[in-house]
């Protein structure tokens, strides 16, 4: 069975995966990080967003034999050692970003890389834009939106 | 999905022995398309052969050239100063094309070897006339599409590169699907100073086509209006839940005007 060696929030593991295991099953199933979550068949919902080397990507489509030598973060990986929220998860808290809270991974974790690849500040029209890839049944968006607009400049002026 | 063993080449003989040593072993760029065939169990590769450690990513523009490694990914594309200074309406096409996710690593090599109907990026090769480079050859753009899922790849063979000629104008539009974000029906249009081509993606049960009728008319006159007359006709069209044939052929008039005009 082949190895797999990756950082996933900032702790290297060594894990026996099959070729065909997802590095969303290899998250969920082998680390019980079960933050991140699945919610198609078709790589069109954005529920299991994580970073790769420091960008989004969807982790139901992608190999864990493709993740090797790799640095992951999960939604687990976003607080601090102490508890302290992550700016883009206060935000969500504080505007009522959330639901059911299923999508939620996804969206932050999105958020997180649309944020930081906009270092001169987001138009609403481009952090809707920028949500394409992430499906949310309950919230209507609105306060995702304003989630992220507030954090965006939380986040750069740390 | 089916198991499969996985293997991860360092040198393109490596990747090409493989695949031409194993009729069912299959070559995996950014899985975007692939992975999900895999786990519909749509097909049952004995190996998996990532392209990913071969090199093959990288823009160079050059002598009126632009050539972009077949692992290059959407992102990589859109984001690229170099392209959107020599053709920015190939930039702006890679920015559309589904999410961000999708765009970190999906690859210009893998959408041109799948050959999707409703893809993005076949328009512009076939509106540029763009040279698709292999690990045995270049094939013009005219010779490589050969109808839906179909291109002129041998079994095994792998796309290198692809080189786009820089043209005087151009511009991609895309009438989307809400969901999937693939084009219903997508136009790139293309001014050289040899005349225009415009190649219709999404629209035809052949795949994407060169539109004679458009060419000729904006050969002539290059400019919104002159696409006023051009009809399409709706026989060869694709009818589906999202969009009839009759649908998809007045869109085709209606998307490439709005192209022209954006050019
Ligand atoms: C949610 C979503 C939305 C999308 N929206 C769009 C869209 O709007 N427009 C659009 O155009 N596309 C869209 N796509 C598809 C996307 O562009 C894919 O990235 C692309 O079609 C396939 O590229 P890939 O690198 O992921 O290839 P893979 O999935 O890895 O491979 C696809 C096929 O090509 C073969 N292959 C890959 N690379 C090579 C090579 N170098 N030489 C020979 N054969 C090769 C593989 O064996 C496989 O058969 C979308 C995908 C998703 C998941
Ligand atoms: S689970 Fe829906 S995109 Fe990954
Ligand atoms: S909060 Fe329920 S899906 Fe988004």
């Amino acid at each position: 069975m082949p190895q797999v060696t990756l950082t996933v929030n900032g702790k290297q593991h060594t894990v026996e995966v099959e070729g065909r295991t997802l590095l969303v099953e290899l998250l969920r199933e082998k680390l019980g990080l079960t933050g991140t979550h699945v919610g198609c068949d078709t790589s069109q919902c954005g529920a299991c967003v994580v970073h790769v080397d420091g960008v989004s990507a969807k982790s139901c489509t992608m190999l864990a034999v493709q993740a090797n030598g790799t640095s992951v973060t999960t939604i687990e990986g976003l607080a601090a050692a102490d508890g302290t929220l992550h700016p883009m998860q206060e935000m969500f808290r504080e505007h009522h970003a959330l639901q059911c809270g299923f999508c939620t991974p996804g969206m932050v974790m999105s958020a997180i890389d649309l944020v930081n690849s906009n270092p001169a500040g987001l138009t609403e029209k481009e952090i809707r834009e920028g949500l394409e890839g992430n499906l949310c049944r309950c919230t209507g968006y609105h306060n995702i939106v304003k989630a992220i607009a507030a954090a965006a400049p939380l986040m750069h002026a740390k | 999905m089916y198991d499969f063993t996985y293997q991860k080449p360092a040198s393109l003989a490596d990747a090409a022995s493989i695949l031409s040593g194993d009729a069912d072993a299959k070559a995996l760029a950014g899985g975007m398309t692939y992975i999900p065939v895999l786990k519909q169990r749509l097909a049952k590769p004995s190996a998996i052969v990532d392209l990913s450690g071969l090199g093959l990513s990288g823009i160079t523009v050059a002598g009126g050239t632009v050539t972009i490694g077949a692992m290059t990914t959407h992102g990589t594309v859109a984001n690229s100063a170099e392209v959107k200074a020599a053709i920015p309406a190939l930039a702006a096409l890679a920015g559309g094309i589904g999410d961000e996710a999708v765009r970190h690593r999906g690859t210009i090599g893998g959408s041109l070897a799948n050959n999707d109907p409703a893809a993005c990026y076949p328009s512009a090769v076939l509106a540029l006339g763009a040279t698709i480079t292999t690990n045995k050859r270049a094939i013009a753009a005219d010779d490589y599409f050969q109808g839906m899922f179909t291109t002129a790849l041998e079994e095994g063979e792998i796309i290198t590169s692809v080189s786009f000629p820089v043209p005087e104008r151009a511009a991609y539009e895309k009438f989307r699907n809400p969901a999937s974000r693939y084009a219903i029906v997508g136009v790139f249009v293309a001014k050289f100073a040899t005349g225009a081509r415009v190649a219709v993606t999404g629209a035809s049960q052949s795949g994407v086509f060169r539109h004679a009728g458009m060419e000729a008319a904006l050969s002539a006159n290059f400019s919104p209006d002159a696409t006023a007359g051009v009809t399409t006709e709706a026989d060869n069209m694709n009818g589906d839940i999202h969009a009839s044939a009759e649908y998809r052929a007045h869109l085709v008039g209606v998307v490439t005007k709005r192209a022209v005009a954006k050019a």
